[in-house]
C-alpha cells in the first residue's frame, strides 16, 4: 500500500519545492508615510490592490513629529526601505532635483493618467517642480488644507446667543472675517460651559517641525503676506515683511495671547484635536484630515461639531497641507511600485478612498454632484481646496522653514522683539538661504 | 614550606602547556606576546575606530566644506575656515551657549548642594536607610524620555499636579502657572526635572566619597575637641572633595550635551528661550542640513568640552595629590 503512495508524495515534493521559488518572487511594496488616521484608511484600501495583482503591501509609519527627519534621511542616504512614499507637498523640489523621486510624466502618458482628472491645486502643490510646469513627480494623493471646527452646540444655545448679540451686535455663527473670529475666541475665552472653563480657540504654535509656520502662513496671506515679488522671483523685500504682513502677524499673536488655552505654547495637530475633544476650545485650527476623526468622536462630534474654512481679510486664502505619492528612484521595485500609483489613480478607486477617510483629489470624485452632501465636512474642505496656497517648494525648503520657525516663534509665543522685526529678520535670513543656493 | 598562589599558576600552566596538542604549541609559539595582545585588543580598537575615530575625522573634514546631505548630488566645495567663521559670529549660537551655560551652572550647583546634603544624611546610617537611599535612586534609573513626558503632563496648567500644588500654596490660579510656556519658567522648569532626576547620581558618589574616610580621623579629631563644624570643614569636605569634583565633572559633561529631555518638555521653546547648543545643533544638521556648518559647530563644542574637561581633570588631580 505504503509503496503505492511512494511516487505520489515524491511528486508533491518535487512541485512543493519547484513552487518555492515561484512563492519566493511574489513581491512587496513598502509604502512610506506619516501614521495618521488616513493611513489607516490606506491599509484598507490596498487591500484590494493585493487582491487584484498579489502583491502584498507593507507599510512604514511614522509620527508627524519625526516624519520629515525620518524620511528625509531615508531618501538623502539612498535608502530602499520605501519603494513608494507619501511625501510632504514641501518635499518635491528637493526630491526632483536631488533624484529622490521617478518622473512621472512618461509614465503617466503611457496609462492614460492625466493631471487634468486633478484638482489644479494639489496637480501644482503635489506633483510639480519646477511649478506651474508639466513635470509631474507624483500622483496627487492626499488632499489636505488648514480649516476650522467650532463647537456647534454652543454657537446654537439660546443664552449664549442672546448674550453674544448684545455684546457683539451681529448674531453667532461660523466666522466669515478675523474681527469675528477673534470676538468669538474673546466671547468664549474663560468662559463656563456646563460647569467646566473653556477657552476661545486653539491655533498652531508648535516650534519644533513646522506647526506656528503652518498656522501663522495661513492667517498672513489673507493680511497680504506674499512670498516674492510675482514679476521678480526671489526678490522678497516689502512682500515677506510688507505693512499687512507685519498687520497679520500682529493678529496672529493678539489671538495667541488672548484667546487660547493656558499652556498652549507647543500646538499642533494633535493638541489641537485633543484640546477640542476635551471639549477645551470653542474653535480650532486644523487640517481638514482630523475632520473625519472628530465629526464620529462621541463627545464633540455629530451635531455639535460644525466645520467652517479660513476666514477672509483683505484676501481669502488658506494653507495648503497634503502630499502626492511617489516612486522612489532608489526602489528594486520599480515596475511594481508604478502598478500601485496606476490602480490608484482610478476613479473607483478614489472613491473608496474618500469613503474611507482619505481626502481624494480626483475632480471625478470632489466634483461629483453628491459630494457636498456625502460628509458633513465636504462643502468646507471643497471651499477650502479652492483657495489654497503653500510654503516654499524649493530644494532649501527646510532651511527656509526652519528660519519661519524661528523668527515666528520667538516673536508670537516668546514675545521677543516686534512683528516688523521678526518679518524683517525672516526676510534677510531667506534672502541668505537663496543667495546660497545660487538663485540670487 | 609553603606554596604561594603563583607557582600554583605556573603548576597549572604546565599542566595545560603539556596537554595542549603540539601543532598549537607551535603555532602559539610562533606569536610574541605583544602580537597576542594585539590579538586580543584588536577588535575593540576596530570597532573604536569604526564607530568614534573615524566619524570624529570624517567631522572634521566636513567642517571645512559646502557639503548638505540633502544635496548628495551637489558638488562639495572646499570654504576653509568660512563655516568656523559663520558659527563663531553667529549671534543665535552664542546665545544659545549662554543658555547652554546657564543651565549647566544652575544644575551643577543644585544637584551637588543637594545630593551631598542627602549623602550626608544617609551616611548618619539612621534606621531605614537603604530603604530611604533606594527610594531616592528611583528617579535616575528612569529613562530620561520616560521622565521628560510625564513632567510635561505634571506642568500642564489645567491637569498637572505641579500647578496644582503650586496654586494650592500660593493661591495663583492653575492657569497662571504655565512653566513650559513661559519665557521666565521655562528655563527654570528644565532645571527642576534635571536636578529631580540626577541629584541620586551625585548623592550616590559623594555617599562612596563620604563612606570611604576612616574612623579614625574623625576620633582622632574628637580626642583634640575639634567642634563638629570644624570636622565637617576640615576633614570630611576636603576628603570629599575628589569625589564632588568628579561628581560635578560627570554631570558637567552629561549636561553641556543635554538634549532628549529639553526635546521633550520644551522643544526649545517658548521662541529660542531653552533651545541648548545640542538642539541647536541638531536643527542646523538634520532639520536645515546644513552638514558642513553643523559639523564645524559640533567641533567647536568638542573642543569646548575637551578642553575645560581637561583643565577640570588636572585640577582634581591636583587635589587628590593634596
Amino acid at each position: 500500500m505504503l509503496k503505492k503512495w511512494i511516487p505520489l508524495l515524491g511528486a508533491t515534493a518535487v512541485c512543493a519545492l519547484m513552487s518555492t521559488p515561484q512563492a519566493a518572487k511574489a513581491e512587496q511594496l513598502t509604502l512610506c508615510w506619516a501614521a495618521w488616521d488616513p493611513a489607516n484608511a490606506l491599509v484598507e484600501l490596498s487591500k484590494d490592490f493585493t487582491t487584484k495583482t498579489g502583491i502584498d503591501m507593507k507599510f512604514e509609519f511614522v509620527p508627524w513629529t519625526s516624519y520629515a527627519d525620518r524620511f528625509l534621511n531615508e531618501l538623502n542616504s539612498r535608502g530602499k526601505l520605501c519603494d513608494l512614499i507619501i511625501g510632504d507637498s514641501q518635499w518635491v523640489g528637493g526630491a526632483a532635483e536631488n533624484g529622490h523621486y521617478v518622473k512621472l510624466n512618461d509614465f503617466f502618458a503611457k496609462e492614460g493618467i492625466s493631471m487634468d482628472d486633478f484638482v489644479p491645486a494639489t496637480v501644482v502643490g503635489y506633483s510639480e517642480w519646477p511649478k506651474n510646469t508639466p513635470n509631474y513627480w507624483a500622483l496627487p494623493a492626499m488632499g489636505d488644507v488648514v480649516g476650522w471646527t467650532y463647537r456647534k452646540d454652543w454657537f446654537e444655545r439660546p443664552e449664549i446667543q442672546k448674550e453674544f448679540k448684545a455684546k457683539y451686535g451681529w448674531d453667532l455663527a461660523a466666522p466669515k472675517t478675523y474681527d469675528q473670529l477673534k470676538q468669538i475666541a474673546e466671547f468664549f475665552q474663560k468662559r463656563q460651559i456646563d460647569g467646566k472653563t473653556v477657552y476661545g480657540a486653539s491655533i498652531y504654535t508648535e516650534r519644533g517641525s513646522e506647526g506656528i509656520t503652518m498656522g501663522v502662513t495661513n492667517v498672513l496671506y489673507d493680511w497680504g503676506f506674499m512670498y516674492e515679488n510675482p514679476k521678480k522671483p526671489y526678490d522678497m523685500q516689502g512682500y515677506v515683511n510688507s505693512a499687512d504682513a507685519v498687520k497679520g502677524l500682529e493678529f496672529y499673536k493678539s489671538l495667541y495671547d488672548c484667546c487660547t488655552p493656558p499652556g498652549a505654547s507647543n500646538v499642533y495637530m494633535v493638541e489641537a484635536a485633543d484640546a477640542f475633544k476635551s471639549g477645551q476650545v470653542a474653535m480650532q485650527m486644523n487640517f481638514a484630515f482630523t475632520w473625519p476623526g472628530l465629526y464620529k468622536d462621541e463627545k464633540v462630534g455629530g451635531d455639535r461639531i460644525g466645520f467652517f474654512p479660513n476666514p477672509a481679510e483683505k484676501f481669502h486664502f488658506a494653507q495648503l497641507g497634503g502630499q502626492g505619492i511617489s516612486v522612489v528612484s532608489y526602489s528594486d521595485k520599480r515596475d511594481a511600485a508604478l502598478q500601485y500609483i496606476k490602480w490608484f489613480a482610478q476613479p473607483d478607486v478614489q472613491a473608496k478612498w474618500w469613503q474611507l477617510g482619505g481626502y481624494s483629489c480626483l475632480k471625478a470624485v470632489v466634483d461629483a454632484p453628491g459630494f457636498k452632501a456625502s460628509q458633513p465636512y465636504a462643502p468646507a474642505f471643497l471651499e477650502s481646496m479652492a483657495i489654497v496656497k503653500d510654503f516654499w517648494a524649493e530644494p532649501s525648503y527646510a532651511e527656509l522653514l526652519q528660519a519661519m520657525q524661528k523668527r515666528v516663534h520667538d516673536y508670537v509665543v516668546a514675545g521677543k522683539g516686534t512683528a516688523k522685526e521678526a518679518l524683517d529678520g525672516l526676510e534677510k535670513d531667506w534672502t541668505e538661504i537663496f543667495k546660497e543656493d545660487g538663485k540670487i | 614550606m609553603t606554596t604561594s598562589p603563583n607557582s600554583y599558576a605556573d603548576k597549572a600552566a604546565e599542566v595545560a602547556a603539556r596537554a595542549t596538542p603540539e601543532r598549537l604549541v607551535v603555532r602559539v609559539r610562533a606569536l610574541s606576546d605583544r602580537a597576542i595582545a594585539w590579538l586580543f585588543i584588536a577588535p575593540t580598537i576596530v570597532l573604536l575606530l569604526a564607530i568614534n575615530i573615524f566619524p570624529l575625522f570624517w567631522a572634521i573634514y566636513l567642517s571645512f566644506t559646502n557639503f548638505r546631505a540633502n544635496r548628495p548630488n551637489a558638488e562639495v566645495k572646499h570654504v576653509g575656515l568660512d563655516n568656523y567663521t559663520r558659527v563663531l559670529n553667529d549671534p543665535d549660537i552664542w546665545v544659545s551657549m549662554q543658555t547652554t551655560a546657564h543651565f549647566v551652572f544652575w544644575t551643577i550647583l543644585l544637584q551637588t548642594l543637594i545630593g551631598f546634603a542627602l549623602a550626608y544624611l544617609i551616611d548618619r546610617k539612621f534606621r531605614g536607610h537603604a530603604f530611604w537611599t533606594t527610594l531616592i535612586l528611583i528617579p535616575m534609573m528612569l529613562s530620561p524620555a520616560v521622565v521628560g513626558n510625564f513632567w510635561r503632563f505634571l506642568y500642564e496648567p489645567q491637569i498637572g499636579l505641579f500647578a496644582y500644588a503650586v496654586s494650592f500654596l500660593t493661591g495663583i490660579p492653575t492657569s497662571e502657572i504655565q512653566m513650559l510656556g513661559s519665557v521666565n519658567l521655562a528655563p527654570w522648569a528644565i532645571i527642576i526635572v534635571d536636578t529631580w532626576m540626577w541629584t541620586p547620581y551625585v548623592m550616590l558618589i559623594c555617599l562612596a566619597g563620604l563612606r570611604s574616610i576612616p574612623d579614625y580621623i574623625y576620633e582622632a579629631a574628637e580626642v583634640d575637641r575639634a567642634s563638629n563644624w570644624r570636622q565637617f570643614w576640615s576633614i570630611t569636605v576636603p576628603m570629599a572633595l575628589p569625589f564632588i569634583m568628579l561628581a560635578v565633572l560627570f554631570r558637567g559633561i552629561e549636561n553641556f550635551k543635554m538634549f532628549d529631555m529639553v526635546n521633550l518638555l520644551t522643544g526649545g521653546g517658548p521662541g529660542s528661550t531653552t533651545e541648548v547648543a545640542s538642539i541647536t545643533l541638531k536643527r542646523d544638521a538634520f532639520e536645515a542640513w546644513a552638514t558642513g556648518r553643523s559639523s564645524a559647530f559640533a567641533i567647536v563644542l568638542f573642543v569646548a568640552v575637551f578642553g575645560l574637561a581637561n583643565i577640570y581633570v588636572k585640577a582634581l588631580n591636583r587635589v587628590k595629590q593634596r
